[in-house]
Parts: structure tokens; C-alpha cells; sequence
């Protein structure tokens, strides 16, 4: 059962601040420069909101930093979205920044980014309505102490926003509780014959994985409270390139790998096929592919990587060579055994082969299908 | 610091106004003036050898999109068009003259000079020029995207309530434009200069006859130049020694995805279905436009509620006023209909895009509109290849290979791309050679107004084809529809449409998760390959395309292949036959390295495999037999295993029938091969009687296709019995297992000439005909 529990983690203490505080000064800045109309309760006004998670320079100089790379038009209809009645569900690959990109949102227009549900497979609707102290509710029966709101409860009575993480990992009956929650904007508590009412200035930011859609699929009755925002992957392969190089040394080191000289070219190669299968089309725009039913998000390119570093380090001779990452990208792109094979050797034998400088990598695949 | 504001209602001047082509704002703006100023005549740009076809204009069958379309007569390819829709502030104009029985007429650069001058296309007087006056506008007002600040300013302002003068906006952007062209020049564009003599001459012209009473309706962009002082001496000598070219003018029904491509106005709007909405919504555009999305959308089975609606109105509306932005622009709309209704994603978008934001709007010209050039195109081909347009039915044989009858062939052919059916293959006398052709010629009056129609796609008859086989393919839904327009193409000689569609072809097979789909595209594309030879057409493409196709059988058939029921193992089976002739064909005509080999491998896989059903094992233990690739004592493995006891009678049946069932020489090969003809009969013997009843019929399939002569020819070797002494002999001694003992060289010596004047060993090269 979900508690809120308060800790004091303003100042360094934390290992990981939250937004709210890792960006005071930002928010501060913000605020003082925001002359723009705020909706009730919210602490920056739409455009400053947009304007933190993008990043900009104020008047007065103050540099705000960019927290969110990509489409600015994604990032104005969430902000925007927040500000109207319907709540906003944050959709991606794993890998996309869903739940960066909320925590933000509420940090920069509550001030408060812990108003936080996880979702599982185990959330029960205590952690979306309210729970019980059982204690008091034994010594006292039910009354208004003994009740323990969840996150959203709170949100709702003080007009904050709450968010929930991996919606569609909650249970569908648990997920149904939301929907009287976000259409009627309140919650009735029977055993006191109570509600609580929402505030204005509340709203509900949720983030759920849209490749493999969660073990709960979202019902049309919930969705359709909610505006829909998909965060795409990384917009360019150098970008793509730089995130995976970038987590792959860092894991590496964790894992003590050595690091692998001239493991730019594999890193580069695994970006490329992952890419290219993903869209569908080539990078040179002339072929379209199939493509498989696997995510191929930037967080597996990263763990094929790593996977064919470590088979270079302890079987190889320490250089990360085509055979130790190609047969870590079949097992990414083939899931379902006969529709992603295809799929696979389709690409390996019309791309692959056909590419200049791709004929170890050719001869690599070829083996690991045997 | 201006000389004169040039769009108020000065006095004792016309009343200019400035538009954008193709604004929807700029066409109400431009209503509103026309209804307060009311004038006595109105000045629209455009050639102003369209007069004569201005009360077309007013036709009760005139529905726009149209195109005033000017070409030069003896080139029908070089032509210009001037788009107008139903939201062109220019068809308003016209539209509003014509209504109130005000004159009205074309004042512009006459077409007879400007597609002289023109070198490309339909290029036509178009506004490409060096500077971009309204991106200067957008830039000084921070804005990055010209087009989203002219709507910001002018479009919207005007939409949402009505200025209390309507003259006003036009005004202000006339001096706007002033400014622009003493900060700037006057662009660099060198017809401009040309053209606004010619439109000051025109208005002066005008004025002599009406007086000051005129409107003038003309891209903004010249509205300063209307109003220059200048001699009409000095004009004149700029029009001096123009070239010029004799020009034919005609209205032609347009599309609104036509009035995207930059021509004439030059317009290139990306968006003609939300113009057309805006123009046309009498109030609350967003919201109307949000129900239309819904609609659409619920047409597609996608669940949209009204509470959704109200939700993205709601939602476009605060992301505007995030945006700063006075109105919600198609920007806003969309956002807000990915957010709301279509769940973040871009398939369901795509959808309202084609349909709504574009809209497939096709306009309609009365048929008392001239001759479109398309025509006269035609006309002269007739002539030249000799091929009159008779009413009676007539047979026409062309031998391809003389270079007239391949021009009539690929005429026909072209003509029946874009819908006129003058003439309709038959089937020829006797020879099924590729170098012959034979047509069916009915010259229908109906045809002069397929002619008509089809003159939307271009001003000459290959332009036409092309045109329309570009966007056939692109819309083309199955893939075999897109092989069978590769196939038109190549016959009709478009080598330029080729391209477009051997892409759209390599992305439907790059698609299509159906290997039967592409097995089925692969023979067509094969033959077409062949036509190609014939033809003397490059198909490198095509080859590629092929060899592509191909491959991806090879990868994808053999799990297709896999627990079919017995139709689909006979359709399977189908398949295999044709991919392996158009294989056999690739091999010869194009590069494939390796391709015969790889297809030779996916026949081995699937004749050892378990999994997949007999008759296509058998076919393809027999495909592979024919090729010389599975050895006589191989075969007789394969086909003992599947005949053995273990496998279900049912299942060993089908495997003879697809071994020597169906195609020609099944029977004979059992003829010819005892080995094989006793592990037949030895299997037959030994079904048990329970399932014999089951068997018979299958087994009665496959014999009963049979000759009567090789029928009787295997009921004699049955008869007489393949003792096992006999086939042990054979196995031994003879080189050809299933032949008599020893060799008849007096036979054998008789039949070599044949087969040597069926090899083509004694005649000399360039007598060997091919097909």
C-alpha cells in the first residue's frame, strides 16, 4: 500500500533530488519573469511552463536550461492539455523520457512532483482512491483521521497535479477507479458519507509503454479521458548514436569491460539496423521494410552492445567485431519466431548484403541464422 | 513616406485590391469590398486572352476547382495554368462580376508572350522570384514561417469579425507592400517588371472605358506597381519585340491535390481542403471542423464521442493562445486532433490529411468549353501514324517490330491508361509471338469527352499517360494492381513513369507480409521483363525490382508453405509453378547471381520438410528433378519416403499428385522412369483396403488428366509387371534407369537432326527467332 511518506530531501542529501528542487533557481527565475495569466493554483503560467521543459534565455538573463529535446509542438499540448479538464497520458518506447517529462510537468506547474502512483501489477485502489489507518479505524471506527489519502486524493484536494506511473501495468479495476476520478472530479468516501471534491488547478499526468502495451490494456472508457502525447525516439541517428555510446561506457564501467577500441563502428552499425527496421524505410530513403513486432528502442540497442562487449572481452580478442553484436540483434528484432524471421532474413538478405562495407556483418548474420 | 494607400477607396482611383492567391481570407475580404465599393467593372490578373471564356465562368455546370489553362498550339506540352477554387480570391471576383452583370476582364502579361518566354513546363508566370516579400513581412514580425504570419495577419484577421471598413486591410497591405518594394527593389523576378507594364496599360485601357469605377484584383505583391507614375511610352517600349507564340486558352476541370503543385498563380497551397473549409464555413470554422474530422474518423470505424470534439476544440483554442497566435490555424487543429481523437498517432492523421486537409475534390467545366489541347495532341498523332478515328469496328494487327506499328501500339496503349478505350487488345490470329499485337478499333463521340476529362492529367498524350500511371501507382492498392500498371507502362512506352512505379512497387513487395501476394506479382513482372526486350525499353528498374521480388519469395515462402489445408496447398502449389518459370525467366534476361541456386535451395527445404503438404513437397522434388538438380537415385528416396508406411495414405497421394500430377509429361515421366512407376504401384498396392476409398479418388485425379495414350501406355507397363529382377537390372547395367536394355542406334541417329533444328545448332544466328 502506497503511503506518502514526507522526507526532507530539499537540500544534497538525496541521491537524486527531485525536479522541483534540482531546478529552484530556474523555477524562481521563471516565476519572477512569467507576466503571462496562470490557470488556478498553477505556479507558471503555460508558456513558462513550455519554456522551462524547452529551455530559453528570460529578460533578465537567466539561462534556462533545456530539459526536453524534441518537438516543441509535443511538449505545447501536454502543457497545454494540463490546462484544460482532460488529463494527459504520455506515451513511448521505454528509453523516451515519459516519465522525465512528467515529473517536470508537475515540478513547473505544482511546484510538487511527488504526488506519484506506481503503477504494477500489485497496485491495489488504495493507491488511486484512499486507504485506511487500521489501527484508528479499529479503535476509533471510520472517521476523517483514520483515512489515508493516496497521492491523487491529495492532488485532488489541494489542486495539485498527481501523476501516475506505467498506467497499463495497473490492474483493469484498479485503472476504472480513475474514471470517476477524471470525468466527475470527485471521490465519493461511502464509509463517512463524504467526497472529496477536486480544486481547481488538478490534473493527472500519466505514462504508459505504447510498443508492448503494458500487461492491462487501457479501456476505451479511460482513454478517452485522457489527450494522448506520444514522445518519439531519438529524432536523428547521431543523437541516437550519442545515447547509446554514451550509456554503453557507463555500464561498461560498472560491469568493468574494458572499453573496446573502435567499438564506434559496431555501436554505429546496431543504431543503424535498430533504425531502420523501427521506421521501416532505409536510411537512405529508397527501400521501405518490414517491420518486426519487437520495440527496438534505444534502451535494447544499448543492452546489444553491451551484451557484445562483454562477448568480445571474455571470447573475443577485446574488439568489438560484427559477429559479437549480430547475433544480439536477431534475438532483439526476432520475437515472434515466424513473422520476425522473416522479417529478419528479408533485411539481411536485400539490405545487408547489398550495403558497402557490411560484408562481415553480412557473413556474421548469415552464421548466426544457422 | 507612401505615395498613396493603394486599396482604399481613394478618390478618383480604381480600387486595388491586393491578395494572396488562393487565400480564403483574401477571397471574403475581397467579397466584402466588392459588395460595399460596388464598382462598375472588375480587373482580374490572368491572361487576358481569357476573356472570351470569362462567362464560362458563370456556367451552371462550372464547379471549381477549374484551371484556366493557355498552351501554345503547335506544343501542346507547353501550356500554363492559372488554378482557381472555390475560395480563390480571383473566381470570387469573377463570380461576383458575373452575378451583378459588372464587366469583367483579365489583365496580365497575354499568355502569348509568357509561355513564349517560359522555358520549362508549366512554369508558366509563376512568382518565383529572388526575394520573398512576405517572409520579409513574417521575419520583421518574428515570425519564422511566412505563410503562418500571412494567415496570423490577414487570413484570420479578416475571418473573425468583419472590419468595419472592408477596404481597410487591403490599404494597410498595400502600404506594406510600398514599403517593401522601396526597401527592397522590386524583386528579381525579370517577367515582373514586364508583366505590371502590361497590367498599367490594361487598367489605363480600362479606366478610358469604365472610368474610376474599377476593382482590381491582383497578387499584393503588384499593387504598388499599379499605382507607379509612369508614361504609357515608357511601358509600351518595355513590351517592345516580345517574343510570342500563337496560344489557345480553354477552361479544364482541377483536383484540389493539383492545386498544391506551383503554376500560373504559382499558389503551391498545401492545404486546399481546410482553405476551402474556412472559406466556406458560415461561422465557427474549428468546430465545424471538428465535427467533420469526427465524422470522418466514425466512418472509419474509429470511436469518437461529441464530449471528444468539444474536448479538441477546447484543446486547439488554449494551445493557440499558448502560441500567441489571434486564431486556431490548421497547426492548432491538427495538434489537437492527434491529442484528442487519434490517441498521439499519426495513422489515423494521415487519414484526415488526404481527406480533409487536401480533400479529393474534382471540379467540373461545361462541354461548351474549348477543345483541351490534350485533343489536338491526339489530332496530330492520328495523322501522323496514320490511324483514322472511325465509328465502324475494325481489326488492326501491328507488327512491333516495324517502328510505326510500335508507335500506333504504344498510342493505343497510352490512350487506354488514361481511359479512352479506342481500342482494346484482341487476341491474335494464330501467333502468340510478343512481337505481334492485334487491336480491336471503335472510335466512340463518347471518347471526345473521355478526352476532356483526361485532359486534368496533361496537354499531350504521353504527358497524360504518365501523369496518370505516377499517380495510379502511388494510390494503387494491392500489389498486383501496381505489377499490372508496370506492365501497362511498359507497353505503352512511358519510360518516365517507370520510375514512380517500379518505387511503388518495391515498397508494396517491401510491405506485403503475404508471400502469396508476391508469388502472385512475380510471373506478371517477369513477362513484363520480356515485353521490355521487345520494346527496346530500358528495364534495369524493372529487373532490379524483379530480383528484388524474387528474393523476398525465396525468404517468405517456404513458412507460408507450412499446415495449409488442401486448397490452399493446390493454390501453394500454383504458385511454386509460376515463381519457378519467372525465375527460370529472371535468369536469363537480368542479372540474379545466385538467384536459381537460392530458389533451387527453398525446393530442397520445402521437399524435406515434414511440415508442409504433400502435393507441394511433390511438385517441388519434381521442379527440382526437371532442372537436373536432385539425381535419379535421390528422387527415388524422397519419393520412398514420402509413399512409405509411416506417412498417412491421404498425404502420399497428394504427393503423387503434385509430383507428376497437373502440368504436361507428368505421365510420361512415369513412362520413362520403371523405378519410379514401381514405387507408385508398390505404394498403391500396399494402401490398405479401410483407406483405399479415401485414396481412390485423389490418385484418380492425377491419372485421369492423363493422355489416353499415355494412360494406355501405363496400364501396359503395370500389366506386364516391373519384376524386381528386371529393376534390379536396371539399377545395375543400364545408365538410364527406366529405359529398355542396351541403345538402338539406328533410332537414336534418326531423331539428332531434330534435335538439332531445336536447338538452333544449323541455323545461322540472326534467323533465330525469339519468343
Amino acid at each position: 500500500m502506497t503511503v506518502s511518506v514526507q522526507t526532507d530531501a530539499a537540500g544534497g542529501e538525496a541521491l537524486r533530488p527531485h525536479a522541483e528542487h534540482a531546478f529552484a533557481d530556474e523555477l524562481k527565475a521563471l516565476a519572477a519573469a512569467d507576466d503571462r495569466p496562470r490557470p488556478a493554483r498553477w505556479k507558471l503560467s503555460p508558456w513558462a511552463v513550455s519554456t522551462y521543459l524547452l529551455g530559453g534565455t528570460l529578460p533578465d538573463g537567466t539561462l534556462i536550461t533545456p530539459k526536453y529535446v524534441g518537438p516543441r509542438r509535443l511538449v505545447e499540448v501536454a502543457v497545454t492539455t494540463l490546462a484544460t479538464d482532460r488529463a494527459l497520458l504520455l506515451l513511448g518506447v521505454p528509453g523516451t523520457a515519459k516519465t522525465w517529462v512528467s515529473e517536470h510537468l508537475a515540478a513547473a506547474v505544482s511546484g510538487d512532483s511527488t504526488l506519484l502512483v506506481q503503477g504494477t501489477a500489485g497496485t491495489p485502489e488504495e493507491a488511486v482512491r484512499y486507504g485506511w489507518n487500521y489501527a484508528q479505524l479499529l479503535a476509533q471506527g471510520p472517521s476523517r483521521e483514520a483515512l489515508v489519502p493516496s497521492p491523487v486524493m491529495r492532488a485532488m484536494a489541494e489542486g495539485m497535479t498527481a501523476r501516475v506511473e506505467e498506467l497499463t501495468r495497473i490492474p483493469a479495476d484498479v485503472q476504472d477507479a480513475l474514471i470517476t476520478i477524471l470525468s466527475e472530479k470527485t471521490l465519493p468516501v461511502p464509509e463517512l458519507g463524504q467526497e472529496v471534491q477536486a480544486v481547481r488547478g488538478f490534473n493527472l499526468v500519466a505514462t504508459a509503454n505504447d510498443r508492448d502495451r503494458g500487461v492491462n490494456e487501457l479501456s476505451s472508457a479511460l482513454r478517452r479521458r485522457f489527450n494522448t502525447v506520444v514522445l518519439p525516439l531519438p529524432a536523428t541517428p547521431e543523437a541516437e548514436v550519442d545515447i547509446v555510446s554514451r550509456r554503453v561506457a557507463q555500464i561498461g564501467r560498472s560491469l568493468d569491460l574494458p572499453p573496446a577500441p573502435d567499438g564506434m563502428t559496431e555501436i554505429r552499425r546496431v543504431v543503424t539496423v535498430f533504425r531502420e527496421l523501427r521506421d521501416g524505410i532505409t536510411t537512405d530513403g529508397r527501400t521501405k521494410l518490414k517491420s518486426p513486432s519487437g520495440t527496438l528502442s534505444t534502451a535494447e540497442a544499448i543492452s546489444v552492445v553491451t551484451g557484445g562487449l562483454a562477448l568480445a572481452a571474455h571470447f573475443g580478442d577485446g574488439v568489438l567485431r560484427p559477429g559479437d553484436v549480430a547475433a544480439g540483434i536477431r534475438g532483439a528484432v526476432v520475437r515472434d519466431p515466424t513473422a520476425d524471421r522473416v522479417v529478419w532474413q528479408e533485411y539481411v538478405e536485400t539490405v545487408v548484403r547489398e550495403r558497402d562495407g557490411w560484408k562481415d556483418f553480412y557473413r556474421a548474420c548469415r552464421e548466426a541464422a544457422e | 513616406m507612401t505615395p498613396r494607400a493603394g486599396g482604399a477607396t481613394a478618390p478618383g482611383g480604381p480600387l486595388l485590391l491586393g491578395v494572396r492567391h488562393h487565400g480564403p481570407g483574401s477571397a471574403r475580404a475581397v467579397l466584402a469590398a466588392l459588395e460595399s465599393v460596388r464598382p462598375g467593372a472588375v480587373l482580374v490578373e490572368g491572361p487576358p486572352e481569357g476573356d472570351a471564356l470569362l462567362p464560362l465562368a458563370a456556367h451552371s455546370r462550372m464547379r471549381p476547382p477549374v484551371a484556366l489553362l493557355a498552351h501554345a498550339v503547335d506544343d501542346p506540352g507547353r501550356a500554363a495554368f492559372w488554378p482557381m477554387a472555390d475560395f480563390s480570391p480571383e473566381w470570387v471576383a469573377i463570380r461576383w462580376a458575373s452575378a451583378h452583370g459588372v464587366p469583367v476582364r483579365f489583365v496580365d502579361l497575354p499568355a502569348a508572350h509568357s509561355l513564349a518566354l517560359t522555358e520549362q513546363r508549366e512554369g508558366g508566370p509563376g512568382e518565383g522570384r529572388g526575394m520573398d516579400p512576405i517572409g520579409i513581412l513574417a521575419g520583421t514580425a518574428g515570425y519564422d514561417d511566412p505563410e503562418r504570419w500571412w494567415e496570423d495577419v490577414v487570413e484570420h484577421r479578416a475571418t473573425g469579425g468583419q472590419p468595419a471598413d472592408p477596404c481597410a486591410p487591403f490599404a494597410a497591405l498595400a502600404e506594406a507592400m510600398t514599403a517593401l518594394r522601396e526597401a527592397y527593389g522590386d524583386g528579381g523576378h525579370p517577367q515582373d517588371a514586364v508583366r505590371e507594364a502590361c497590367m498599367r496599360l490594361q487598367l489605363r485601357a480600362a479606366r478610358k472605358e469604365f472610368g474610376d469605377d474599377i476593382a482590381v484584383v491582383c497578387g499584393a505583391w503588384h499593387v504598388p506597381a499599379l499605382t507607379a507614375r509612369t508614361t504609357v511610352a515608357a511601358d509600351r517600349a518595355l513590351l517592345k519585340g516580345m517574343p510570342k507564340v500563337k496560344t489557345e486558352l480553354t477552361w479544364v476541370p482541377w483536383t484540389h491535390r493539383r492545386l498544391a503543385r506551383y503554376s500560373g498563380y504559382g499558389a503551391g497551397i498545401e492545404s486546399p481542403g481546410w482553405y476551402g473549409h474556412l472559406f466556406a464555413a458560415p461561422d465557427r470554422p474549428v468546430e465545424r471542423w471538428m465535427t467533420k474530422v469526427a465524422g470522418l474518423l466514425r466512418d472509419t470505424d474509429r470511436t469518437v464521442s461529441s464530449a471528444d470534439v468539444i474536448e479538441a476544440v477546447r484543446l486547439a483554442g488554449t494551445l493557440a493562445a499558448l502560441r500567441g497566435r489571434p486564431a486556431v490555424g490548421l497547426d492548432e487543429a491538427t495538434d489537437a486532433v492527434r491529442a484528442v481523437m487519434c490517441e498521439g498517432s499519426d495513422v489515423p492523421l494521415a487519414l484526415v490529411r488526404d481527406r480533409l486537409v487536401v480533400g479529393e475534390i474534382l471540379g467540373e467545366v461545361p462541354d461548351t468549353a474549348p477543345a483541351v489541347p490534350l485533343q489536338r495532341d491526339l489530332d496530330r498523332q492520328q495523322r501522323t501514324l496514320r490511324l483514322r478515328p472511325e465509328a465502324e469496328k475494325r481489326e488492326l494487327e501491328l507488327d512491333l517490330r516495324k517502328d510505326t506499328d510500335a508507335a500506333r501500339s504504344r498510342l493505343l496503349h497510352r490512350l487506354r491508361l488514361i481511359g479512352v478505350h479506342w481500342g482494346e487488345p484482341a487476341a491474335g490470329r494464330g501467333s502468340t509471338g510478343t512481337f505481334r499485337e492485334a487491336w480491336r478499333l471503335h472510335w466512340d463521340p463518347e471518347l471526345f469527352v473521355r478526352i476532356a476529362e483526361a485532359g486534368v492529367w496533361g496537354t499531350t498524350v504521353l504527358g497524360a499517360a504518365t501523369a496518370r500511371a505516377e499517380a495510379d501507382a502511388v494510390s494503387a492498392s494491392s500489389l498486383a494492381g501496381v505489377t499490372a500498371l508496370a506492365e501497362q507502362c511498359l507497353l505503352a512506352g512511358l519510360t518516365e513513369a517507370l520510375p514512380v512505379v517500379m518505387r511503388a512497387l518495391a515498397d508494396r513487395a517491401a510491405l506485403d507480409a503475404d508471400a502469396g501476394h508476391l508469388a502472385d506479382a512475380l510471373p506478371a513482372l517477369a513477362r513484363s521483363l520480356r515485353y521490355g526486350d521487345v520494346r527496346a525499353t530500358d528495364t534495369t528498374a524493372l529487373g532490379e525490382v524483379a530480383v528484388g521480388l524474387a528474393e523476398r519469395v525465396c525468404v517468405g515462402l517456404p513458412p507460408a508453405c507450412t499446415g495449409l489445408d488442401a486448397d490452399a496447398a493446390e493454390e501453394a502449389r500454383r504458385r511454386m509453378d509460376g515463381v519457378h518459370i519467372a525465375i527460370g525467366l529472371l535468369a536469363t534476361t537480368v542479372r540474379a547471381e545466385g538467384l536459381p541456386e537460392r530458389w533451387a535451395g527453398v525446393l530442397h527445404k520445402l521437399s524435406a520438410r515434414d511440415a508442409v503438404s504433400g502435393v507441394i513437397r511433390g511438385r517441388a522434388t519434381r521442379l527440382l528433378l526437371d532442372d537436373g538438380r536432385l539425381a535419379g537415385s535421390e528422387t527415388a528416396r524422397l519419393m520412398g519416403l514420402a509413399l512409405s508406411p509411416a506417412a498417412a495414405p491421404a498425404e502420399a497421394a497428394a504427393w503423387i499428385e503434385g509430383f507428376v500430377g497437373g502440368a504436361s509429361g507428368g505421365g510420361l515421366l512415369l513412362v520413362h522412369d520403371e523405378r519410379l512407376l514401381g514405387l507408385v504401384d508398390t505404394w498403391l498396392t500396399g494402401v490398405p483396403a479401410d483407406t483405399f476409398a479415401d485414396v481412390l479418388p485423389l490418385v484418380r485425379r492425377t491419372f485421369s488428366a492423363y493422355e489416353p495414350g499415355v494412360r494406355r501406355t501405363l496400364g501396359e507397363l503395370v500389366r506386364r509387371g516391373t519384376g524386381p529382377g528386371r529393376a534390379a537390372r536396371d539399377e545395375g547395367v543400364a545408365p538410364a534407369p527406366g529405359f529398355g536394355e542396351g541403345l538402338d542406334e539406328e533410332r537414336a541417329d534418326a531423331v539428332v537432326p531434330v534435335v538439332r533444328l531445336l536447338l538452333g545448332l544449323d541455323t545461322p544466328a540472326e534467323r533465330a527467332v525469339r519468343g
